[in-house]
């Protein structure tokens, strides 16, 4: 896989962008290269980066997370720390965007110094499963509000489209006629489709990047 | 079979107030319930509804108790501070015997508290919050799927008695996600005579207020209310029993301590105790009678709450106290693993209270 310096997942929030974010920062880690991953997230205070410390740590991965994020303190905080993703070109940075053009905001101060550089990916991460993306022209919405809002236009797809704990091969697969609508509508390459890794395992024939998924608690049964 | 959506529960909650004929919805931001409120702004103005985010908790209830009063399937939401702010309003909208669907998703308190889940609402739920006699259908869902099934039936139930219906739901299932399902039914439609919908001249004219000039007529509006209350304690209890046919111990949860402590009943029958759950749905009208049966069956009862110990008030009462009820709770917006349920119930299977 060919990667660019800095990689930036973007999309509605409860797309899977942390995890999807989290994965691919440890695959590049696995590479060999030098990993920075930034949560700019000032949206949520739940599900964050920081969810994955120990293993991001173990696989040599530098974090840079607000010190509120997971606290009860429901600030939309990002560390000055975050200008290294833009100032510091010796590494690969990966960031993970809030949720929506609310989310998206955050990014927008570090737009003018990604473009200048010009080494990036946007990624623009869906699921036709989740009610306000289930449509070709609703997801078209989210995202040109996010462009908006960030201050840069997308460069790729992510198509993680699941049914969570119920997603199998079928649900990845019968979502790529709406991931390739998406393409033919907003002209941007599908990048990669993910998926759990018990369900992207003996799945062919489309770029794929299993995730292993943050860590849950205990099962909760009906 | 209907399609299949991932939702968050807050979402769900939404959506479902959507597919239940609610255009008008007034809200305030408060995490952890705040994707209502941004669901049903990117919703409303599609749909030809109204999505208004007032200038407070108070005002936001009150745009709902008037726009009640106009006929209209209302809603408002929030979480734990804010539904302390709404309290004036519920009970106006009690006084004034008309429906409406308040939601609260609750966190961990009291005062700001934190942003984790709690129960620790209950009281304030079933037992009052505003001022003056009055009650409020309470609905505890404990996923994804039930944030959905009991707003639609929230609505239903508040138009057909004429109160809130309250959905009492906290963080947890506020923010997890869930893959549901929507029936494609359509919304139940009440007459509501008594609204305010213009007269056109053709009738006297109706008016919705909660003031009293005369104690008597007031005395004898609460004995009404009372009268109401007895018919929905009487028919509208709901609840859940998951193992109970030869439990000889008997968990009490609601909402997401129900889902954990189903976890430890399942652990605890692979170890050969006899334990069961009763999960009421609706806290008020608290399941009494299932209660008071299983009292004749199990030697214990243990509550697992989010919260100091609030709805074992309610088992006891329930269940006469005729057999021990302990807890087994976390607080402040903790959650209580499986593990802590399970070795409540071993404490109990040896009898130690």
């Amino acid at each position: 896989m060919e990667h660019k310096r800095l990689t930036l997942f973007a999309g509605h929030y409860g797309s899977g962008k942390t995890n999807i974010a989290v994965n691919y920062a440890v695959r590049l880690a696995k590479e060999g290269k030098k990993v920075c991953i930034a949560d700019l997230d000032i949206v949520n205070p739940y599900f964050r980066t920081k969810d994955s410390a120990d293993e991001l740590e173990e696989n040599g991965i530098t974090l840079i997370s607000s010190r509120y994020a997971n606290t009860n303190v429901d600030l939309p905080a990002i560390p000055a720390e975050s200008y290294r993703l833009v100032q510091d070109r010796s590494v690969y940075g990966v960031v993970d965007i809030g949720g929506d053009d609310r989310g998206a905001y955050a990014l927008g101060r570090y737009a003018d110094a990604i473009k200048a550089e010009g080494n990036y990916r946007m990624a623009f991460v869906i699921n036709c499963h989740r009610p306000l993306t289930s449509t070709v022209e609703d997801t078209v919405e989210i995202m040109r509000e996010i462009e908006d809002a960030a201050g840069i236009r997308f460069t790729c797809i992510v198509n993680n489209s699941n049914l969570g704990s119920e997603t199998t091969k079928e649900t990845v697969l019968e979502s790529v006629a709406y991931a390739e609508a998406v393409s033919l509508a907003t002209g941007l390459p599908i990048w990669l489709y993910t998926a759990e890794e018990k369900v992207a395992e003996g799945l062919e024939g489309i770029p794929l990047l299993p995730l292993k998924l943050q860590k849950k608690y205990f099962d909760l049964p009906n | 079979m209907a399609e299949r959506i991932l939702m968050k529960g807050n979402e769900a909650i939404a959506e479902a107030a959507i597919r239940a004929g609610c255009r008008h919805y007034f809200g305030y931001p408060i995490t952890p319930q705040t994707e209502i409120a941004a669901y049903m702004a990117k919703k409303m103005p599609k749909i030809g509804g109204v999505f208004l985010q007032a200038e407070s908790e108070s005002a936001s209830i009150n745009r709902g108790y008037g726009a009640s009063a106009a006929g209209m399937r209302v809603m408002t939401s929030s979480s734990s501070p804010g539904l302390s702010l709404k309290a004036e309003g519920l009970s106006y909208i009690a006084g004034s015997d008309i429906p409406a669907l308040v939601v609260n998703v609750q966190r961990g308190g009291p005062g700001l508290g934190g942003i984790q889940p709690s129960q620790s609402d209950y009281f304030q739920a079933t037992k009052g919050g505003g001022h003056g006699d009055y009650r409020m259908i309470v609905l505890a869902p404990a996923s994804v799927q039930e944030m959905a099934s009991l707003t639609i039936r929230g609505f239903d139930l508040a138009d057909k008695y004429r109160m809130t219906s309250m959905i009492l739901a906290d963080g947890t299932i506020g923010q997890m996600m869930e893959p549901i399902t929507f029936e494609d039914t359509e919304p139940t439609v009440y007459e509501k005579p008594w609204a305010l919908t213009g007269t056109e001249c053709k009738r006297p004219h109706n008016v919705v207020n909660s003031l009293y000039l005369k104690p008597d007529e007031l005395e004898k509006k609460n004995f009404e209310r009372y009268e109401k209350y007895a018919e929905i304690e009487k028919n509208e209890a709901m609840w859940e029993e998951y193992m109970m046919d030869d439990a000889d111990i008997c968990v009490v949860a609601f909402g997401i301590a129900s889902r954990i402590a189903k976890n430890a009943v399942a652990e605890a029958r692979k170890q050969g105790i006899k334990v069961g759950l009763i999960r009421p749905i609706t806290l008020w009208p608290f399941p009494k009678a299932a209660l008071r049966a299983a009292a004749d069956q199990v030697k214990s009862f243990i509550s697992v709450e989010l919260s100091m110990g609030q709805m074992i008030e309610d088992v006891r009462l329930a269940t006469e106290s005729l057999r021990p009820v302990t807890l087994c709770n976390r607080a402040g917006g903790m959650i209580p693993t499986p593990d802590e349920v399970l070795s409540a119930i071993c404490k109990a299977e040896k009898g130690e209270f």
